[in-house]
């Protein structure tokens, strides 16, 4: 039987939508940067290789805990060892990988942007989706989207982490401090550019303040709601810019590492 | 834009309908909604048309307007193109009843679904004390106009008829959250039922009510996605579930 | 002709679901009875959610100074003295307890420091008195009685299963008749607008509650609805109206463009810094102040500027006069030829705040001209215009129990109802009015229910007539457009019985008006019954009619000036005319006028006020006499 705009009783009109303008261009360039990024990283997972020129580490491969990493870019010792599945190591970008992909997979943007690009459900306003049946995130898997603060603290983890790597990043190759790169900027950025998008994140949001129902008897926790609010205002263009960020950052480490390129030093 | 514009104006009934084009005046400053009263008073006298205030302010002239929910009343003809067809339908996720009017009664019943406010018992009237930044998150939901834009667009309902009974929509998420962020509300399982009765976890904020929102109220950001949290909070949790059982309260 | 017809049978019937009606049905209900609530429109539209400034009500929360007393003198200083007196002490007395209601329903007013209900100051108010949400009371209060009627019939579904046991909605449904037994009401008759299927409510008790009379000029804030429905149908009822002939012009609607010509720019814009200049550039106010007004107004530019920083020490800007005053001098200015080129004048906040503070005052103003206008009222100034805005006269009702005058069953609240105003609205006591007299009325009606010992019953003969006038407009032959004749008459009213009026201009209109009654009784409705707008206006014309009619007999009886209306060939107002309340009757053919006698304040109230400003209003006959 027939439904949605179909349905018996409503107006009979034959089009799944009468919108005039390019609703379709949205979705598709969503679709088109989200599946690179994904292509790429996929790529960069599996490379295993030049992800480290000290004291630069690329995003992809920090903190790199396991033994199959290459020499000096484990700054956090190598508790995982190495793991071997049908013959093939695992490459230590998987293990830490899982956490800002599942941050950024169950992040309400995120969501939005791929449940219209890549689910079509719906592909934009008022042009009617694909699909005969719908329930939402009320099942598995998609329940589990309500697991997205745990993907937020221990992104909060990654974010101190990769801080950490901008802040060694003022050492020059031998290790001497007080020195700047081109590099040392890139993965300041990139950090910068993490934090704001964790920090403007709807749940760092509710979690900071959102979840009071007075916000006059805890005034310190409103001003950092009113805060982070704004920032959340901005939180698409964080997503956006940050996904960015961190694919520059390591294709920056990658042509270094692999003597594309020589890191510049300001001083 | 003075001179003659093309509508294409859907007529018919819960039956049939198709659409029926018209040649009419316009001049300068006027809205869609000055155009189909002009059909009406010159060409077709017993077009359906649903209207009241004319200025945006309490949300009848609902309808699509090239595909998008709008209210006629506030979009500007100058907003078009010289010479473009301006094709003008009722809202497509409710039955129609006549032209242009849609049967909105859904949105009553579900508004009868959610409990009501429910004060302190202890506070005579007079007395009621709250701090404006308090009410203030509960006050951009109430300027709901209750137009049933945001209703109409929501695809669970648009492209699923089948989900009207379980669902409640944006416009009712939002009540919900005004009701559960009121400082003096008493009802402390509201969160519950936003999940469990009238359907939360079937939005997938895709944002469109927010985007057709006539008066701005951030409907995804401001309280559905808050509200979420908050069912996470008491419902998915098990940290935060442990302490509310420990401190015996749900939320702050 | 073989028309479905539904029927209906309710202790109460309340026409209207704007806040009078609602609130009547509140009070009917909690009285223990059934009530039907009926809407013009869908259930929450209703022209109540288009007020913006507040609520009035004395409750001191910014200024403990204020006090009912207080709040009751301003109204009657706002009316010029001819109100209801017992109306305006009622209303003074009971704002402050319907505003706190509102609260224990959910409504979310903006606070004071101190978590109370902030009010703001407003044209004719000695004190802050208004209860608001930012630009948007009116919804606020709407919404608020809608989940209250909402929260009463969940109630009811709980207690007894069925949430329409008591309280039922009817939707988009217009009641075109009180049908009668002898001389008490029996019910209420009319269509669905949807279907165009007939109606029949079996009611003793009716409340009237639909609101005004804008759509009868042309130039108007009302919405579609306001075509006068519950004056006419108390007329017809045998009912009278009084003091019709005083129509509030709202100083600053925007005149373009043309798609919201009339609807409002609320008086903030001027209260927080906004001036008016003709097209010469000039401040003209300065030239409008009357003498009686001269100690408290500013009569140049940098004292005006001064009392927005220090109101102790400034005479107010002249744009803060009372609406009628502004609005003849814009009439006055626009006539001169001094108008802006939409025929209006310049109302300027950009030159006067920066346009971050203009957004944030006015928040609904801004996005108002954005959206509609594409004007940024922070780069360019608006061009406004007088709008028939509010109707002070209205039904004749007894002010404690809002029961009409003369006719047994049927009573009015809110601005269907007259009196409580006078010759002359304060803003902000339209709102207090809708909740203090809808509780009056619904409990009025449901102790005359209570009551009444025989049930009047419907005769069959009663609905023949009521259904034979609803199908006329579709049985006429080469009738006239509804839409032209209504055009017609909205520039009658508009031209001849405005903001000015002139004895020759009135008859004129009387004579038009009788034209087009003539051919109204033959406007012919074009396709079916469902709904079917043309259908509609043929049948509200006759309301409209009836309305422009009182109102152009009052207003030729009256020869003076008094708060909403002026005369030009009488200017002065004249106490010998405030002796006097015009009320209108329609004896089946036309509206007859008859001038009924206004009482004098009771001796308690008189107290109030200093005999200097006493003079003013009343003949020293009727001070030495001293007071009731």
């Amino acid at each position: 039987m027939a439904t949605g705009v179909f349905s018996e009783g409503r107006a009979s009109i034959d089009k799944r939508t009468l919108r005039t303008d390019k609703w379709w261009l949205q979705p598709a360039a969503t679709f088109g940067v989200l599946l690179s990024f994904v292509i790429y990283s996929t790529f960069r997972a599996f490379e295993k290789n030049y992800y480290w020129a000290e004291p630069l580490i690329s995003p992809f491969y920090s903190p790199c805990i396991s033994t199959a990493c290459l020499d000096g870019a484990s700054h956090f010792g190598q508790p995982i060892g190495t793991l071997v599945v049908f013959g093939m190591v695992i490459s230590p970008a998987f293990f830490i990988l899982v956490v800002p992909l599942g941050f950024r997979l169950t992040c309400y943007y995120y969501r939005k942007s791929y449940y219209r690009s890549f689910w079509m459900s719906p592909p934009a306003c008022s042009v009617a989706e694909p699909h005969k049946k719908y329930t939402g995130e009320t099942r598995a898997p998609l329940i589990l989207q309500n697991g997205h603060r745990w993907f937020f603290y221990l992104g909060l983890v990654l974010n101190v982490i990769l801080t950490y790597d901008a802040v060694i990043a003022f050492r020059n190759a031998d290790g001497e401090w007080g020195h700047m790169s081109v590099g040392t900027l890139v993965l300041t950025l990139n950090a910068t550019l993490l934090w704001l998008y964790s920090l403007s994140c709807h749940t760092c949001r509710h979690t900071i303040g959102g979840r009071l129902r007075s916000f006059s008897k805890h005034p310190y926790r409103y001003k950092a709601w009113s805060f982070v609010s704004k920032l959340n205002g901005n939180h698409p263009l964080y997503a956006w810019i940050s996904l960015f960020g961190v694919a520059f950052a390591d294709i920056y480490v990658r042509m270094v590492a692999k003597g594309t390129i020589t890191n510049y030093y300001f001083f | 834009m003075a001179g003659k514009v093309n509508l294409r104006i859907w007529r018919g009934d819960s039956k049939s309908g198709d659409f029926k084009d018209v040649q009419v005046d316009a001049n300068e400053g006027e809205v869609v909604l000055d155009v189909i009263h002009r059909v009406q008073a010159t060409q077709m006298s017993d077009l359906a048309v649903r209207w009241n205030c004319k200025a945006g302010k309490c949300g009848s002239c609902s309808m699509e307007i090239n595909g998008k929910p709008r209210l006629a009343c506030m979009t500007r003809m100058n907003t078009f193109e010289e010479g473009e067809t301006i094709t003008v339908t009722p809202l497509r996720a409710f039955p129609v009843i006549r032209d242009l009017v849609a049967d909105v009664s859904f949105n009553y019943k579900k508004a009868m679904e959610v409990p009501s406010f429910e004060p302190p018992a202890d506070l005579a009237p007079g007395e009621y004390r709250m701090q404006q930044v308090d009410v203030e998150r509960s006050q951009e939901f109430r300027k709901c106009i209750e137009c049933f834009l945001c209703q109409n667009t929501c695809h669970v309902i648009r492209d699923h008829e089948e989900n009207k009974k379980s669902f409640a929509g944006p416009r009712f998420f939002i009540r919900m959250a005004e009701l559960d962020m009121h400082p003096l509300d008493t009802i402390r399982n509201r969160k519950q039922q936003a999940q469990e009765e009238h359907g939360l976890g079937m939005c997938n904020i895709t944002k469109c009510c927010t985007e057709v929102c006539p008066e701005h109220i951030k409907i995804t950001d401001n309280a559905i996605i808050p509200m979420k949290e908050r069912v996470v909070d008491v419902k998915y949790d098990p940290v935060r579930w442990l302490g509310s059982k420990i401190r015996k309260r749900e939320g702050i | 002709m073989s028309q479905k017809l539904d029927r209906f049978t309710y202790d109460v019937v309340v026409i209207g679901a704007g806040g009078a009606g609602l609130r009547a049905a509140v009070e009917a209900r909690q009285a223990g009875l059934s009530v039907a609530i009926i809407c013009k429109s869908l259930f929450g539209k209703a022209h109540t959610v288009m007020a913006e400034g507040g609520a009035a009500a004395a409750m001191g929360n910014v200024n403990d100074n204020d006090g009912w007393k207080v709040h009751f003198r301003d109204t009657m200083r706002g009316g010029k003295f001819l109100n209801n007196w017992r109306m305006a002490e009622l209303h003074a007395k009971e704002s402050p307890d319907r505003i706190w209601e509102l609260e224990t329903w959910g409504a979310l007013f903006d606070r004071t420091k101190e978590g109370k209900i902030s009010q703001r100051n407003f044209g004719g108010h000695e004190y802050p008195r208004l209860a608001h949400v930012g630009d948007r009371t009116g919804l606020e209060l709407i919404r608020t009685m809608q989940q209250r009627i909402v929260a009463l019939q969940q109630k009811d579904k709980k207690e007894f299963g069925d949430a329409e046991k008591f309280i039922k909605v009817f939707a988009e449904l217009t009641i075109t008749d009180i049908l009668k037994d002898g001389d008490k009401v029996s019910g209420v008759y009319g269509y669905w607008r949807e279907s165009g299927d007939e109606i029949l409510f079996e009611s003793s008790a009716v409340v009237l509650a639909t609101g005004g009379i804008g759509k009868s000029f042309k130039i108007t804030s009302n919405s579609w609805e306001g075509t006068g429905d519950g004056h006419a149908l108390a007329l017809k009822a045998g009912g009278a109206l009084i003091d019709m002939e005083f129509v509030q012009f709202h100083p600053t609607g925007m005149v373009w463009p043309p798609s919201v010509r009339g609807i409002l720019v609320t008086e903030s814009v001027r209260g927080d810094g906004g001036v008016l200049t003709n097209s010469e550039g000039r401040r003209f106010m300065f030239d409008y102040i009357p003498e009686v007004f001269k100690a408290n107004y500013a009569d140049n530019e940098a004292e005006a500027d001064r009392w927005y920083d220090d109101q102790d020490n400034n005479r107010r800007p002249p744009e803060l006069l009372p609406r009628d005053e502004v609005a003849r001098a814009i009439n006055t200015e626009v006539k001169a030829g001094r108008g802006s080129p939409q025929g209006g004048v310049f109302l300027d906040v950009s030159s006067r705040l920066p346009a971050e503070e203009i957004k944030r005052r006015l928040p609904s103003m801004w996005h108002q001209f954005k959206e509609l206008a594409d004007v940024d009222i922070t780069k360019a100034p608006m061009e406004v215009g007088p709008t028939c805005h509010y109707v002070m006269g209205g039904v004749k009702v007894d002010p404690d129990t809002a029961a009409a005058d003369g006719v047994a069953g049927l009573f009015a609240a809110g601005e269907v109802a007259g009196g409580m105003h006078g010759s002359n609205r304060l803003g902000g006591n339209s709102l207090s009015d809708l909740l203090v007299f809808g509780r009056r009325a619904g409990a009025g009606a449901a102790a005359y229910v209570k009551a009444l010992k025989n049930k009047p019953t419907v005769s069959e003969k009663e609905i023949e007539r009521a259904s034979t006038r609803i199908s006329e407009p579709f049985t006429r032959e080469g009738g006239e457009n509804p839409y032209s004749l209504h055009q017609e008459l909205q520039n009658i009213t508009q031209d001849l019985v405005g903001i000015i009026r002139t004895e020759a201009e009135l008859k004129d209109a009387m004579d038009k008006l009788e034209d087009i009654k003539k051919r109204a009784a033959n406007a012919k409705a074009e396709g079916g019954r469902a709904f079917n707008p043309g259908f509609h206006l043929a049948l509200d014309l006759e309301n409209m009619l009836l309305v422009s009619e009182s109102i152009a007999k009052s207003a030729l009886e009256r020869q003076e000036s008094r708060g909403g209306h002026t005369r030009d060939d009488f200017p002065k107002m004249d106490p010998q005319w405030r002796q006097y309340n015009h009320a209108t009757r329609w004896n089946g053919k036309k509206i007859e006028v008859e001038a009924e006698k206004a009482k004098m304040l009771p001796n308690e109230l008189v107290e109030l006020f200093e005999m200097n400003e006493l003079k003013k209003y009343y003949t020293e006959n009727e001070l030495a006499k001293g007071g009731n």
